[in-house]
């Protein structure tokens, strides 16, 4: 029967019936990172240099070195992340069950709320609306956020800062907790840096997606783009970070599985 | 009396850009006495210490007594022009280029006769004048004779701003615009007289004050600008590095920890790779085209102008890896001076004591106001000087460094 | 007290010899010298082992000194003596090497002066001078001995009121004098007009007052009368001396050499006065310099050198002959054979071997040589009376 399905997803796959979207953003020096209190420590924005291109450096090859933190660009977060999750089993890269990175998707669009309100908040009733026209959302299922964020593509427009910080959508903590609690997520993901809001600092508690999400062992995804390229529901999500030890997240590659047209 | 420069015309694109020539840099041992005191601006003589005879050209022993306790003492420089020339002729590629070139005989009221170039303003012998030593593009000391007092225009000497980095219709760029060192330094080249000041900003999402007000200034352009990143490091380079006359390179990050005060090396990494690799990828990738230009017209390339600090002479622990950064910025500052001194561009390295921004807060007056030390720069690019030292403490600091290294380090250390 | 000198009584000069002049040449500095003492030996008939004592001036043997000019030219002297001193070392050549004769350290001292000139030794001669000059002269515009002495003589007009006529009354009558002369470099005669036209080099010095650095050599032999007699050899005789160096270190800018510390010491040991010297011949690399030694060797006071040249002719059959071969100002400068180029036409005048013009009825000769801008001005300087025999 398995063996049927994974022949049947392989053909439908070549066939074009089932589509392959990239859900991530280019890693490249130019995109930003997320910006803390200077006093506090920093993630290092993607850096790259090259070895040697064909030339003296090297022989006929070219390669580079990169750097970057663990929260650089389109990246996952693991439970361990956060204060909340610290404790939990199987929390880290290297050791979450793989088959949570495979799971299937549901795209909450709201892009419209977003364009018109850069501080929207996701509620637990835009939710139950939501599930009122596209069915409950099943267990293990990611929940992400569509925003439009990552159309954004000038860097100071998608960071949206001004003197009292960042101003990015994001859920609230009601919603988050019911979410986790009574749905069973695997994950929530944005578009934008961070899977809570950029005024979350203010809410209660702080951070809500993080602290609820990652203290219930959920994970996270940041930064995606092309969620405009999802259904609603029906599409299953690849997101393995990298086998880092101990990590709390990586930078990755999110494929989504979609029907075909 | 020298005439007002008038802003340049462009540059003609189909005339190839002449090479940087220098005049002679040779120099014994003991004439470096001089260069040392003018890389500061100063003009020093030697005294000898047993019988005070003031002494030119330098010896390795005074002149009257053979004494070798020669000291190098600060002068006055006033002295009488005795005889003078114009050279319409010379040995040397750099003068032939430039000449006619005007040259005089000062006879110090301090004592020797001293051969110096000659500013346009100073009248025909006998006349009194100000002797200064000023470092030349090969970045030795050299003696120029100056009107008494001063002159309108006195800096648009011809002569004078082959010596000089005048900042005067010339472009710059200004590394890092979102400091108040970076803002107050724009204020003080457009005051100056810069033609263009292009001013970089690295992470444009982050909102600092003041920035959006240099706009207004006519002579401004904002440059993303990220010394960590070398491919903007790289595009901006390849955008206009062959216009820059002056590189005004300030961006530094400053946080105040030494050892144990911050565990891990991630704020003393982004310190190094600001204020170190910082100016290594400035260097790699302006540097070149600099160097070329060293000898374009009335405004070719001439300074390269690098916020240091006095801890990089010393560390102060409690600001223990910005200091470790910062000396090895001066160090690799070295090795870049090397490396443009063919071309005659010169690095101006600044060494301000504590500014007055929030890394320094908890230090206790006196401090470099930013507007102070972007006068000084301004005014060390004028001079053409390449060692500053702005503020109280720089100046206490350095003259207890030279006086006592590893007695400064023990002060520091309490 | 000051002890009287001894003379130079039976100490002689002879064989004036000059390696032609050229412009520009590929030969070295050892190829001059080295032909300048054949000539000496090919016209003197001394065989090369009796040559015992060897003086050499060159500034451009580097990294030779006079000591390896020895085995490359095969000499084995047993008084050697080598001076890299410019214009002065004619005049100190002849009184070291009569010395060495009269004391018997020698009996033949060959006094050789030669330097190449290839298209960059000039440049490369005056960049790197002396550690002075490149530490306090050279960086100023670079413009070498023609900026030092522009300094010199622009101090010297306005303090004394000399007119440019004045310094090209000597140009002017030099080149007169050159023009029957086969060595000099400059053929053609020198009007006034010519001379004050002549494009500027460093305000007020103009072309006619600077000398074309060349290639060449100049030589002549110091022995004991006896001896030039017994090779049948003409001769001149040596009556005084003088040599000073770094003379009036003080005075904020030259207006003085060091003749004037000891004209009165040269004129008592020679035993003649100003009056009786019938020509001179002094270090002409630019004309105020001459005009300082006709004021400092006694022919008039300081500072009256215009007046004196105004009242004079300088040419070979005028009121006061002056470098009666033309001068380096009109031969040329072969490095430091110019130090030598005055003191061997002097033999030449006064032993009738003249190759030019003559000085009519000469029985005593001035030779006056000064050198070495190590800075701001000439250190060294020299003078010598000659007489003919």
């Amino acid at each position: 029967m398995s063996m049927n399905t994974l022949m049947q997803l392989a053909s439908e796959l070549a066939s074009g019936q089932i589509r392959v979207v990239d859900l991530t953003q280019t890693l490249s020096p130019d995109f930003p990172q997320i910006t803390l209190p200077p006093e506090a420590g920093q993630c290092w924005p993607f850096r790259i240099e090259e070895i040697s291109r064909y030339d003296d450096r090297g022989g006929g090859w070219y390669w580079n070195n990169f750097s970057c933190g663990e929260h650089t660009g389109t990246h996952f977060d693991a439970p361990i992340h956060w204060v909340s999750g610290r404790n939990l089993p199987n929390n880290a890269t290297d050791t979450i069950p793989v088959q949570n990175f495979v799971g299937p998707a549901c795209v909450l669009d709201c892009s419209r709320e977003s364009a018109a309100n850069a501080d929207f908040l996701l509620t637990k009733q835009w939710v139950l609306d939501w599930e009122a026209r596209h069915g409950r959302i099943p267990a293990r299922a990611w929940v992400l956020m569509r925003t439009d964020w990552s159309k954004r593509t000038d860097a100071e427009a998608f960071q949206n800062y001004d003197e009292e910080g960042q101003h990015t959508p994001g859920p609230d903590a009601q919603v988050v907790q019911f979410l986790v609690q009574e749905r069973d997520v695997a994950g929530f993901g944005t578009e934008s840096i961070g899977t809570d809001a950029g005024q979350a600092m203010h809410l209660n508690p702080p951070f809500p997606c993080h602290y609820f999400m990652h203290g219930a062992g959920r994970y996270g995804l940041q930064c995606l783009t092309n969620l405009d390229q999802l259904p609603p529901t029906g599409a299953v999500i690849f997101a393995a970070p990298l086998k880092i030890k101990q990590g709390s997240g990586s930078p990755l590659r999110v494929l989504a599985l979609v029907p075909g047209r | 009396m020298v005439k007002p420069l008038t802003a340049p015309r462009r540059k003609n694109p189909i005339l190839r850009t002449r090479l940087p020539t220098l005049p002679p840099g040779a120099r014994s041992r003991p004439a470096l006495g001089m260069t040392a005191a003018a890389a500061e601006g100063r003009f020093a003589l030697q005294t000898c210490k047993d019988c005070g005879t003031v002494q030119y050209p330098a010896r390795e022993m005074c002149v009257s007594c053979l004494s070798d306790k020669l000291l190098w003492r600060d002068q006055d420089g006033a002295g009488e022009l005795i005889s003078e020339t114009v050279v319409h002729h010379s040995n040397n590629l750099f003068f032939l280029e430039r000449l006619p070139w005007r040259l005089g005989m000062v006879k110090l009221d301090c004592g020797p006769s001293v051969v110096v170039h000659l500013h346009a303003d100073v009248p025909a012998a006998p006349a009194r004048v100000r002797v200064a030593a000023c470092l030349d593009r090969a970045s030795q000391a050299v003696l120029v004779a100056f009107p008494p007092e001063d002159t309108p225009n006195m800096a648009d000497d011809r002569q004078l701003r082959e010596m000089t980095c005048d900042p005067k219709f010339r472009k710059v760029l200004v590394t890092d615009g979102k400091t108040a060192v970076g803002q107050a330094l724009v204020q003080a080249l457009a005051k100056a007289g810069a033609g263009l000041i292009w001013v970089g900003y690295a992470e444009p999402w982050k909102k600092y004050p003041g920035l959006e007000a240099l706009k207004q200034l006519p002579q401004v352009t904002l440059v993303p600008l990220d010394v960590t990143n070398g491919q903007s490091v790289k595009e901006l380079a390849g955008e206009l590095g062959a216009r820059v006359d002056i590189l005004v390179n300030n961006a530094e990050v400053h946080r105040a920890y030494g050892i144990a005060a911050r565990y891990g090396t991630d704020v003393a990494r982004a310190e190094m790779d600001v204020n170190y690799f910082g100016l290594l990828r400035l260097a790699q990738e302006f540097g070149p085209v600099m160097r070329a230009r060293g000898a374009d017209g009335q405004n070719s390339a001439v300074a390269w102008v690098n916020l240091l600090s006095i801890y990089a002479l010393s560390n102060f622990p409690a600001h223990g890896t910005f200091s470790a950064s910062k000396a090895a910025a001066y160090s690799l500052s070295q090795c870049l001076r090397a490396e443009m001194k063919p071309s005659g561009v010169r690095v101006v390295n600044v060494f301000p004591g504590p500014i007055d921004d929030e890394w320094n807060q908890m230090l206790l007056p006196p401090k470099v106001a930013p507007g102070a030390l972007a006068g000084a720069i301004v005014k060390a690019l004028q001079g053409g000087v390449e060692d500053v030292y702005p503020g109280d403490v720089a100046q206490e600091w350095l003259v207890r460094w030279r006086e006592n290294p590893k007695g400064l380090e023990r002060e520091l250390s309490e | 007290m000051k002890r009287n000198r001894l003379r130079y009584d039976g100490i002689v000069v002879a064989v004036p010899v000059t390696v032609p002049y050229v412009r520009y040449s590929i030969r070295s500095a050892h190829w001059f010298l080295g032909r300048a003492l054949a000539e000496l030996i090919k016209r003197s008939g001394i065989a090369k082992r009796d040559i015992d004592g060897l003086c050499v001036s060159s500034f451009m043997l580097a990294p030779d000194t006079a000591i390896g000019l020895t085995q490359h030219l095969g000499v084995s002297p047993r008084w050697l003596d080598f001076l890299p001193i410019g214009g002065a070392s004619g005049v100190v050549a002849l009184r070291r090497a009569a010395r060495a004769v009269q004391a018997g350290d020698a009996d033949v001292v060959a006094c050789i002066a030669g330097d190449a000139n290839q298209t960059e030794s000039f440049r490369l001669n005056v960049s790197n001078f002396s550690v002075f000059s490149r530490d306090a002269s050279y960086p100023y515009g670079s413009g070498g001995p023609n900026a030092s002495f522009a300094f010199l003589t622009a101090h010297y007009m306005r303090k004394f009121g000399a007119t440019a006529e004045d310094f090209g009354r000597i140009c002017v009558d030099q080149r007169t004098n050159a023009l029957s002369f086969p060595h000099a470099l400059m053929k053609k005669p020198l009007t006034m007009d010519e001379y004050l036209n002549a494009r500027p080099i460093a305000d007020p010095i103009r072309l006619f007052d600077c000398v074309m650095p060349c290639a060449g050599g100049d030589a002549f032999l110091v022995l004991r009368e006896e001896h030039a007699r017994d090779l049948g050899l003409p001769f001149a005789r040596v009556l005084g001396t003088i040599e000073r160096h770094n003379a009036f270190p003080d005075d904020p800018i030259q207006m003085r050499g060091g003749w004037a510390m000891d004209v009165d010491d040269l004129y008592a040991q020679a035993g003649v006065t100003p009056r009786d010297i019938d020509f001179l011949q002094p270090y002409d690399d630019y004309p105020v310099i001459v005009a300082m030694q006709i004021e400092d060797l006694g022919f008039c006071a300081k500072g009256e050198a215009p007046a004196f040249l105004r009242a004079n002719t300088m040419t070979c059959d005028g009121t006061f002959p002056l470098n009666t071969n033309g001068g380096q100002l009109s031969v040329g400068q072969a490095g430091a054979a110019g130090g030598f180029l005055g003191l061997v036409e002097a033999i030449r005048q006064l032993t009738g071997e003249q190759l030019g013009a003559k000085v009519p009825d000469a029985k005593v000769g001035m030779v006056s040589g000064f050198g070495m801008i190590n800075f701001d001005r000439g250190l060294a300087s020299g003078a010598a009376i000659l007489a003919r025999a």
